[in-house]
């Protein structure tokens, strides 16, 4: 049973409160690596010390132009995706106590990118930094409806998976039956990348469209980990517990719906970081929400940032959209989350 | 602190499951529900505690209707654990048992010296201080349920309500748990109010008992006085033979046969 699926700790791994500021620091630590290296490699190659001479205001002038104005942006812009995917996906694992809601599962991404191409197409002087919202309407919407008609006290993993898939089909015939009105072929390559999820050619403008979301948001769900504490004990409890279960149910969505809704007004449906990175975290650090978020929000930027760079750099010089990688990356894990499911006797 | 039903109905859409009922929780007291399956004992339990909403009548606690206090409030003075609840993976005891102080902290004042003494007297007094550091998932079905309850009691409330607190759990464990009630009742003084399925143990650790039957309340009182023959027989349909208990001289069930239709 789906329903039942449990992610096990390896063994001798006690995860807890001793544990989490080493984590902290170690995830911290890889990410900024990543960061750095990262953004020093590409066709002009540029090796980290340079990387941090230029990030600084410092070095030669090609090699800072290249860091700072053409790859440092992008960066920032799969930072971002990534974080916000990765902490909706904590959200959402969290408040519905089911380690398979992901957005981009259960139809949260594909309601914003619904939205974000009709936008896009429909409206092209609309500005990027209006997409959020537009996608965050059309998150939030479809999470609605997926956990509206899953719900039957509390959600199983198959029937949430299974309205998700649902409302992904008809967000998706939306997206193609948009994109086929567009009869501009550079316009229609530009939306299928778009489509498969990726950040190639996100600059300062998406960045700004992007960062104020988590500005506001991140602090709002860091608030809200008490809730999704007693939630993850299960609604009766919680109730027992002194919280108004639904009003915070109903705020939690909002909130991931916003996270899930801004990372993909500029990125598209990038696969897999949501359900993923909140996993990962659970393993290191436990399952208490304050560590949990804060490790997957860090978790998700750093697997992003990967991710990003295997996809410029693996078939260089053609930009593979960073949604193909997590997907080859994401599927065969959540492929193995199912089969482990199956065989627990849980 | 004082629970009352007063002309409860209850049900989850159809036909009322309880039609009508009046209870006063004993203070300071155990009481125990008892009835056969389907009876309405953790229906009513649900309500009393406020986690499920009466479509008539009212429960006041402390004469206050319970639908008029905030969840909060209700958190302050009653704990309800329900039945079988499922810690979710990779918790300790320690973050479990804390989270009983959520109706006590606030948005921004976080963890406090209180807190910290709250927890730790919840974690001795259930004897899972020990524990504290260990996951949930890892325990012994007995320990886990000590665990929870210690949850119940961070709440510190006077009156604790358990649905159910031995079920899934072997003799020993069974033992323990309804040892640890008795205890809790002893020594704070705690209004305990829980459902149980074994009417021996019922006799054994209540106070009061409260029989069930279809949503109405047959007999209610002290083990001794009620447990009678014909109760049992109309509560449980089982005829049984009533002996004292060797070793609380209480009234011990012994069951001879059984008056429902042969099973399906």
């Amino acid at each position: 049973m789906i329903s039942g699926l449990r992610i096990r700790l390896l063994p001798g791994a006690t995860p807890g409160a001793a544990r989490t500021p080493l984590v902290l620091v170690a995830t911290s630590l890889v990410g900024l690596v990543a960061f750095v290296v990262t953004l020093g490699l590409g066709e002009a190659s540029v090796a980290p010390p340079d990387v941090v001479r230029a990030l600084a205001g410092q070095g030669d002038a090609d090699g800072a132009f290249v860091v700072t104005e053409l790859r440092l942006p992008r960066a920032l812009v799969a930072c971002c995706v990534g974080a916000g995917l990765a902490a909706a996906g904590a959200v959402l694992q969290g408040m519905t106590r089911n380690p398979l809601a992901a957005p981009e599962l259960v139809g949260v991404s594909a309601g914003a990118h619904a939205a974000a191409i009709v936008v896009i197409v429909l409206l092209p002087d609309m500005p990027i930094s209006a997409l959020p919202a537009c996608a965050f309407a059309g998150a939030l919407t479809t999470s609605a409806l997926v956990y509206g008609l899953s719900w039957r006290d509390g959600t199983t993993g198959s029937r949430l998976l299974l309205v998700g898939i649902a409302v992904t089909t008809v967000g998706y015939a939306v997206v193609l039956g948009v994109v086929s009105t567009v009869d501009e072929l550079i316009h229609a390559s530009q939306l299928v990348t778009f489509m498969a999820g990726s950040v190639y050619g996100r600059g300062w403008p998406e960045l700004a469209a992007v960062a104020p979301w988590l500005v506001v948001l991140l602090p709002l769900v860091a608030l809200s980990t008490r809730d999704l504490d007693a939630l993850s004990l299960g609604d009766p409890v919680a109730r027992g517990l002194g919280v108004r279960v639904e009003a915070a149910r109903l705020r939690l969505l909002v909130l991931a719906a916003g996270l899930a809704g801004s990372a993909v007004a500029v990125a598209g449906p990038v696969g897999f970081v949501g359900l993923m990175s909140p996993h990962i975290a659970r393993r290191l650090v436990g399952g208490a929400h304050g560590p949990l978020l804060v490790t997957s929000v860090l978790l998700g930027a750093t697997i992003m940032l990967v991710a990003d760079a295997l996809a410029r750099l693996t078939f260089a010089p053609i930009d593979v959209p960073v949604g193909v990688v997590t997907a080859i990356v994401g599927a065969p894990y959540l492929l193995w989350l199912l089969v482990r499911g199956r065989t627990s006797p849980e | 602190m004082t629970l009352d039903a007063h002309d409860l109905v209850l049900g989850y859409g159809g036909a009322p499951v309880i039609d009508g009922l009046n209870l006063q929780v004993a203070h300071g007291a155990i009481t125990v529900l008892v009835g056969a399956n389907a009876s309405g004992k953790s229906t009513l339990l649900r309500a009393l505690g406020r986690l499920l909403r009466p479509q008539a009548g009212d429960v006041l606690l402390d004469g206050r209707s319970i639908a008029s206090l905030s969840t909060r409030e209700v958190a302050r003075r009653l704990a309800i654990l329900p039945q079988g609840p499922v810690a979710p993976e990779a918790l300790t005891v320690r973050q479990l048992v804390a989270q009983g102080r959520y109706a006590h902290q606030r948005l921004l004042r976080r963890w406090s010296s209180e807190d910290e003494a709250a927890l730790a007297s919840a974690l001795e007094a259930t004897a899972t201080s020990d524990l504290a550091g260990r996951l949930v998932d890892e325990l012994s079905g007995g320990q886990r349920q000590r665990a929870w309850i210690a949850m119940a009691l961070a709440q510190q409330t006077d009156l604790l309500l358990l649905d159910e607190p031995t079920t899934y759990l072997d003799l020993a464990h069974q033992l323990s748990v309804l040892e640890l009630v008795a205890e809790l009742n002893a020594r704070d003084g705690r209004t305990i109010l829980m459902v149980l399925h074994d009417l021996n143990q019922a006799a054994r650790y209540a106070d009061q008992i409260v029989a069930l039957r279809r949503g109405a309340i047959v007999a209610a009182g002290p083990p001794a006085q009620i447990i009678t023959q014909p109760l049992v027989r109309e509560v449980f349909d089982v005829d049984v033979r009533i002996i004292e208990d060797p070793i609380t001289g209480g009234p011990l069930c012994i069951p001879a046969t059984t008056l429902r239709a042969a099973a399906v």
